[in-house]
């Protein structure tokens, strides 16, 4: 937590306000991890907490109605303040391609996109999300087609257990989306806030690479 | 014929042997070696994949564990009182509750209470929650009042063994009676020596992490529970939780299917699994019951640190004469072999007629180990290959020729010294020397001036691996539909070793059909049939040649109805996947051969499915047979910041028949990453004094990111089809491909700091370490 967040009023928990002040600081900190490469994406997050500043402080406990728009869908759920967007993707809403890997913004399993920025979503609240883009894998498919960077990952076998992959396509859709065409090191730099246990590094590389490609045919 | 589900094979599909025999040798393959993508990479990418955490099910509760926050402790008191009155909480278990009055067997004779008062390790298991949420359940655990009576830990190997030890169990901290091996005469083999070197090791605990953590979700229904677990094996699992809770086999299901990952630490059932069932079964509820990363870095295993002293003797012209290894290590707080299997590499890589070892287990107040990716292997790499480095600096010989000089035939440390079915140790070596180009690169290395800060160097290390030909039992099988469809049944997991594509990629080779006409059920104990869990690099030569036999039989049968509705001999009939065909028909009558479609068999239309079973044969007696490999790369060293860049990689492995080039190299490459991360980066750390773990996150425990990893990194198969190791001629290669990484790399370092001939003798070699190493060398 920041230091710059307000102490929370005693029993009630931390004001929405403070909250997502200390909130942009980490999530300042998971832009930089997750997509380096994309200078745009520090400057959303910073002008977006700027505008929630001006806002009215408001408390917010319990369970709320909260909507979300998820691949262009909109969905109200009823969700505590404290949820993550991860937990409500996944619980509330059962899209379970973001995967929980630590819950604390360090393997990047979780990634999504908000905004068109590459994001870990156990290190957002739900609330935060509200009136924000969200995708997941399920958002890149045509029906059920995949999408291009799916259909490289498939094609040079960028995974083995599988449970990384659908935050490594995201991040590399991320990147593709500011950075059409990545030098290997602009890869390797965009994709180093994603783990993969299994190591399959080497052919997410090629993978990224060739979906570049595809992505402009 | 791609539209009838059949494809053309490059050569004949083979004819089933005789029944009780097993099937032919492959010839040509159609499908078999080539890069072929998962079949169920679209899962996989398309979110589709449901893993063991991914499953809701409705009414679903979510537990959470309390556990102990200290090394060794007295639980008090445990006050549940405010935790249960809080929102959504519906149950809470602890050492009272009579369904948890049941013993846990960590084996080795210890069966502690499910949760005891006396705790051994942080980590282990106090008391659990049931709620409405994970948020809820979190809560409560929190809430948990508990009066804990901290003790003094033991937690170092060393000083475990002293007599003033806080001891894990009574009766000291020696888990088991020193175990040693020698063959030959050592003293002889010193004395005959031309050079002895002897040296010190360490490497340091190493965590599996699996991105996808450990749990469960547990269901009753009435008297039959069922478990989606996040598992390598689902039928052990079955087998453990129906024990432990006193049910027959029949009212336990197991459900695997997906698996983020295990790496070795997902063989054994935990205790999680238990509990959920406890949970689900008196809240009338299923239960969701997934650990959180810091309580699978505390208590899901680890491969345990070694302390290795290393003897290596030989003479002039490189020959060993003499090895000897002793070994310190621990497999945590209920006994255990922690040093199992780390001298394994110095009794039987290289040839060497006298040799010694002597291993030692202490119990420490730390969590149990479990098998990690060749138990035992890449400790007993460390050292062996850095010995064999430095025998070659020493001996003024290359590092290659020295290891080329000392190539056995036979496996030494088994019992009667049985031949190799095959062995590519020889083969790895010099092709992957010349690939790499070994000498030109290290006539560079050895050419930069002693004032560069930016020094490369070139390493490398060789391996092999204790089981490649997989065992007895696995059972498959081959249903064919009405249409000419398959159903691939077996309960094999697949880890992330593409078992899964392999398999239908034989049964496809087999029986001529195409991949995306085969159905794969698997891991599932209630409808797939018995597999051992997926672990030790013996899935592929386990069930490979088990579907294999089941399409031999499927063959033979549809053979045999072919052969009574056209009044022939079934000798007289070639199986050719869509058809069935009359042979020398077409050269006898000069006319196109008489054929029949398999889906028009009168018996198929009628029967609507043909089955085939297959099992795996016992392998052949008195041989070994076993992978090789061996590894060069090539590293950066910042001799002023201690920073080491691994530059390039390449890979050269024998492991028989490679089953499919593609998932092929994700496993080298991905070997090469992990051993990356044991060599430069990974270390479970634990405060000297409370026995507490430093770095409890993704944050300080550090896993190699894509920046970690050498971006040239090649994989070169030695592709040495071993027919006489079993009839898919593969053999594993999960886990030979982890063994020499990390030596390699300490090599390369090696090389590079050649001015000041320094060595990194422990793991992992971070900056710090390095400079430290370059200090003393200096001062020297
Ligand atoms: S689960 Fe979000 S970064 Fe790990
Ligand atoms: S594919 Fe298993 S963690 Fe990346």
């Amino acid at each position: 937590m920041s230091s710059s967040a307000k102490s929370p009023p005693p029993g009630i928990g931390m004001s929405r306000r403070g909250f997502l002040k200390s909130m942009s600081v980490s999530a300042v900190a998971t832009t930089l991890t997750t997509t380096v490469a994309t200078g745009a994406a520090t400057l959303a997050t910073a002008t977006r907490t700027a505008a929630h500043d001006d806002a009215p402080p408001q408390l917010i406990q319990g369970l709320t109605p909260l909507t979300l728009t998820v691949n262009g869908n909109d969905h109200t759920v009823l969700a505590e303040p404290r949820w993550t967007l991860l937990h409500v993707l996944r619980e509330c809403l059962g899209i379970t391609s973001p995967k929980p890997g630590c819950e604390r913004g360090e393997c990047g399993s979780c990634t999504v996109l908000v905004d068109g920025v590459a994001r870990y979503a156990c290190l957002m609240l739900a609330l935060e999300a509200q009136g924000k883009s969200i995708e997941t894998v399920e958002g890149l498919m045509h029906g059920e087609a995949l999408g291009p960077v799916q259909q490289a990952f498939l094609e040079e076998d960028a995974l083995q257990c599988g449970y990384c992959t659908p935050g490594q396509i995201m991040a590399a859709e991320a990147l593709l989306r500011h950075q059409p065409d990545p030098t290997l090191e602009e890869i390797r730099v965009g994709m180093s806030g994603n783990l993969c246990r299994c190591g399959a590094y080497r052919h997410i590389l090629t993978a990224v690479a060739a979906a570049a490609i595809k992505k402009k045919s | 014929m791609a539209d009838s589900g059949y494809f053309d094979p490059v050569s004949p599909l083979i004819q089933p042997a005789r029944p009780g025999e097993a099937p032919h040798p492959w010839g040509h393959t159609t499908l078999i070696g080539q890069r072929i993508p998962r079949v169920d990479a679209y899962e996989r990418v398309s979110g589709a994949a449901v893993f063991p955490s991914d499953v809701q099910l409705p009414g679903m509760l979510h537990a959470a564990i309390l556990h102990c926050p200290y090394a060794h402790a007295i639980v008090r008191r445990l006050e549940t009182t405010r935790a249960k009155a809080l929102p959504g909480v519906r149950d809470i278990i602890t050492a009272e509750t009579p369904e948890a009055k049941i013993s846990w067997p960590y084996g080795e004779g210890y069966a502690p209470p499910l949760f005891d008062t006396q705790l051994r390790f942080e980590g282990e298991e106090v008391a659990a929650v049931a709620a409405e949420t994970p948020w809820q359940a979190w809560d409560a655990v929190r809430a948990l009042e508990v009066q804990f009576d901290e003790r003094p830990a033991a937690v170092a190997e060393r000083l475990a063994l002293t007599e003033k030890a806080p001891n894990v169990h009574p009766g000291g901290n020696l888990a088991r009676p020193i175990q040693t091996y020698a063959r030959g005469d050592l003293g002889k083999g010193l004395a005959e020596a031309a050079v002895v070197l002897s040296g010190s090791f360490r490497t340091a605990s190493q965590l599996h992490i699996p991105l996808e953590r450990h749990g469960c979700v547990a269901m009753w229904d009435g008297d039959g529970l069922t478990v989606w677990e996040s598992t390598q094996g689902v039928f052990p699992v079955q087998e453990q939780l129906a024990a432990v809770l006193g049910l027959p086999l029949t009212r336990v299901r197991v459900r695997g299917g997906y698996v983020g990952g295990g790496f070795g630490s997902k063989l054994q059932t935990s205790k999680y699994a238990v509990i959920a069932a406890i949970l689900a079964r008196r809240t009338g509820r299923p239960v969701k019951l997934f650990l959180s990363r810091e309580q699978t870095m505390l208590s899901m295993g680890l491969r345990p640190a070694a302390i290795m002293e290393m003897q290596l003797a030989a003479k002039g012209d490189g020959s060993l004469t003499a090895t000897s290894l002793s070994v310190l290590a621990s497999g945590g707080a209920y006994g255990g072999a922690g040093s199992a299997l780390v001298d394994w590499l110095a009794k039987d890589l290289y040839r060497c007629p006298n040799v010694r070892t002597e291993l030692t287990d202490v119990m420490l107040h730390s969590q149990p180990a479990r098998p990690f990716r060749a138990p035992g292997y890449p400790q007993g790499a460390w050292a062996l290959e850095q010995m064999m480095d430095r025998l070659a600096d020493a001996l003024g010989m290359d590092p290659v020729a020295l290891r080329l000089q000392n190539i056995p035939t036979v496996s030494q440390a088994r019992d009667g010294s049985p031949a190799y079915t095959t062995t590519g140790l020889k083969a790895c070596l010099e092709e992957g020397a010349a690939a790499f180009g070994w000498q030109e690169s290290r006539q560079r290395t050895a050419a930069q001036p002693a004032t560069f800060t930016t020094r490369r160097g070139v390493g490398m290390a060789a391996c092999n691996w204790l089981v490649g030909g997989g065992f007895p039992p696995a059972t498959v099988v081959l249903k064919l539909l009405g249409d000419g469809s398959i159903i691939l049944n077996m309960g094999a997991s697949d880890i992330g070793g593409g078992t899964k594509t392999i398999m239908a990629m034989v049964a496809a080779e087999e029986l001529g059909v195409t991949l995306d006409r085969i159905h794969i059920e698997h891991a599932d104990t209630a409808t797939t049939q018995y597999a051992t869990a997926s672990g030790g690099s013996k899935t592929v030569p386990t069930e490979a040649p088990a579907v294999r036999e089941a399409a031999q039989e499927l063959k033979r049968q549809l053979l045999g109805w072919a052969a009574e509705e056209l009044g022939v001999k079934a000798e007289a009939l070639r199986y050719e996947g869509a058809s069935i065909v009359v042979i020398n028909h077409q050269e006898k009558k000069g006319k196109s051969p008489k054929r029949i479609a398999v889906t028009n068999l009168a018996r198929l239309r009628q029967q609507r499915v043909a089955m085939g079973v297959g099992h795996k044969r016992a392998n052949p007696k008195n041989k070994a047979i076993c992978p090789f490999g061996a590894q060069f790369c090539e590293v950066e060293v910042n001799t002023l910041t201690g920073e080491v860049r691994v530059v390039r990689f390449l890979a050269c492995h024998e492991s028989g028949r490679v089953m499919n080039r593609l998932t092929y190299d994700c496993q080298v490459h991905g070997g090469v990453v992990m051993g990356t991360g044991f060599a430069l980066t990974e270390a479970r750390i634990l405060d000297a004094a409370s026995g507490k773990l430093c770095n409890r996150n993704l944050h300080d425990y550090k896993l190699p990111t894509m920046l970690d990893v050498a971006t040239q990194t090649v994989s070169l198969p030695l592709k040495l089809p071993d027919d006489a190791a079993n009839s898919a001629g593969a053999k594993g290669l999960g886990e030979p491909v982890v063994v020499p990484t990390a030596p390699a790399i300490a090599n390369a370092v090696a090389d590079a700091l050649r001015p000041w001939q320094v060595r990194c003798t422990a793991t992992p070699i971070t900056p710090a370490a390095l400079l430290q190493a370059l200090a003393a060398a200096k001062e020297a």
